[in-house]
């Protein structure tokens, strides 16, 4: 099960705890947690990712033990640690705007 | 009984404001999408609970909202505005040319006869319709494919599209209004577009023949006369009779044509109401005192609106969509300001309260009048 938290804006547009649990049957890569995180919330489509290219929204962040993946390629796989359910993957607004 | 319900749209949230016909007590509901700036709430003519909004954010993007019980709840909906093709170039604030580039919503405008059918206007400037209740959206490509689309350019706020006003005689005849390329009308349900910009002038465009390029910041229609049209441009109140076709100025005794939103009143098509400010550099009002102008003469003759409204220290905005009229036997005008007060007024404009003082800035102020 893959661990995602989740920013308080969309915890709110999704109605969900500040943790979800995913089951990603494929490789666990940025690309095929996020499928899965829209595919059981529609409404975080294009709130993420641009939904035609997919490419991440500027001010959005990831994280995870401890590490910026951030520019990571999307079908990198994810640390093991996010891939086994120890440690969640983070999404999380840059800091700006005061 | 009838009554009014004011959508509010804030830098941080969405407001309802309802009241009864007396319009003296007001219930205040909200925020909804609290920390989402709602650029605009709006409501359907055909269904009056059917209510939309149109939340979104730096961070975050463009989100759609969607009640079906005037407000109480919300889901959201599709909000992919993705443009028609290949979407080309306009120029950037430099001069140099920058592709179309989907930032948000500004206004939606839902149809009068179908609650699933609502229009979109949208940064950077484009025309959206969905005819599923917001479930996808779709270009109207013929506006933004304007032969003058490199030509235009964004204002202060983006290059966006924020007025959209559709003919209540003429199903198929659209008006658009863009920051800064000005007014565009389709006659044929926006497959084809014109330019609607002759006699407006404005400085840094030499040609007072010019298509575009006119910072044209609201319009404004009583549905009894289509082919009056209304327009507070950056600077400069004008009129149209011919819908569109030739503009003149109307700014008579203003103490200042500078000024974002304008309204006419729901009885009276020659009532025009606009909030004058000091000018493009100094967003409040002249002196410090906030007054609505009040022209029953379709324009050039203005009278100061003043009772009830701060006289002094007042240094708020009131933005392009943040003013509107209720449709009651006795009109009521509503707006916001920057400061986050909504004033009303229940008997066109001579008497002024507020119904909240202390909300986000407010960007958008839209009225629903109960039946």
């Amino acid at each position: 099960m893959i661990r995602v938290e989740l920013p308080a804006h969309l915890r709110q547009l999704a109605r969900c705890e500040r943790e979800v649990q995913l089951e990603v049957d494929a490789a666990v890569t940025q690309r095929a947690v996020l499928d899965a995180l829209e595919a059981r919330y529609p409404a975080l489509r294009g709130t993420i990712r641009d939904p035609v290219t997919g490419v991440r929204r500027p001010f959005v962040r990831l994280y995870a033990c401890e590490q910026d993946l951030s520019h990571e390629p999307p079908d990198t796989p994810l640390p093991g640690a996010v891939a086994d359910g120890t440690q969640p993957l983070l999404i999380i607004g840059a800091m700006a705007g005061g | 009984m009838s009554g009014v319900r004011v959508l509010v749209g804030t830098r941080k949230g969405a407001f309802i404001l309802t009241s009864d016909e007396r319009r003296q007590q007001w219930a205040v509901a909200g925020p909804h999408f609290p920390g989402w700036e709602v650029y605009h709430v709006a409501g359907s003519p055909a269904d009056p609970d059917r209510l939309y909004a149109a939340p979104s954010g730096g961070w975050f993007g463009q989100v759609i909202q969607r009640s079906d019980d005037g407000g109480a709840t919300w889901d959201p909906v599709g909000n992919d505005f993705a443009y028609a093709g290949e979407p080309g170039n306009h120029q950037w604030y430099d001069g140099t040319l920058r592709p179309w580039e989907f930032t948000r919503v500004w206004h939606l405008e839902p149809s009068p006869t179908d609650k699933d059918t609502v229009y979109a206007g949208v940064q950077d400037a484009a025309l959206f319709r969905t005819t599923d209740g917001g479930a996808s959206w779709h270009e109207l490509p013929g506006l933004r494919e304007h032969g003058s689309g490199p030509q235009w350019q964004p204002g202060a706020g983006g290059m966006c599209l924020h007025t959209i006003i559709l003919d209540p005689e003429n199903a198929e005849r659209i008006f658009v209004a863009i920051s800064a390329a000005g007014v565009f009308r389709t006659d044929d349900g926006g497959t084809s577009w014109e330019p609607i910009n002759q006699g407006l002038l404005s400085d840094g465009i030499p040609s007072p023949a010019a298509e575009v390029g006119h910072c044209v910041h609201n319009l404004a229609m009583h549905p009894s006369r289509p082919q009056t049209l209304f327009m507070q441009k950056h600077w400069d109140v004008m009129r149209s009779d011919d819908s569109g076709d030739h503009w003149s100025e109307i700014s008579g005794n203003l103490p200042s044509d500078f000024g974002f939103p304008i309204a006419v009143h729901a009885h009276e098509p020659e009532t025009v109401y606009v909030v004058p400010i000091t000018s493009d550099s100094h967003h409040f009002p002249p002196d410090g005192r906030l007054r609505v102008y009040r022209s029953r003469t379709g324009g050039n003759t203005w009278e100061p609106l003043t009772n009830g409204l701060p006289q002094e220290n007042c240094y708020v905005n009131v933005l392009r969509d943040a003013m509107a009229v209720d449709t009651l036997a006795e009109c009521g005008i509503y707006f916001g300001t920057t400061g986050g007060q909504v004033y009303a007024s229940a008997d066109s404009g001579d008497n002024w309260a507020p119904i909240v003082r202390d909300l986000p800035a407010v960007l958008s102020v839209q009225v629903q009048t109960l039946s």
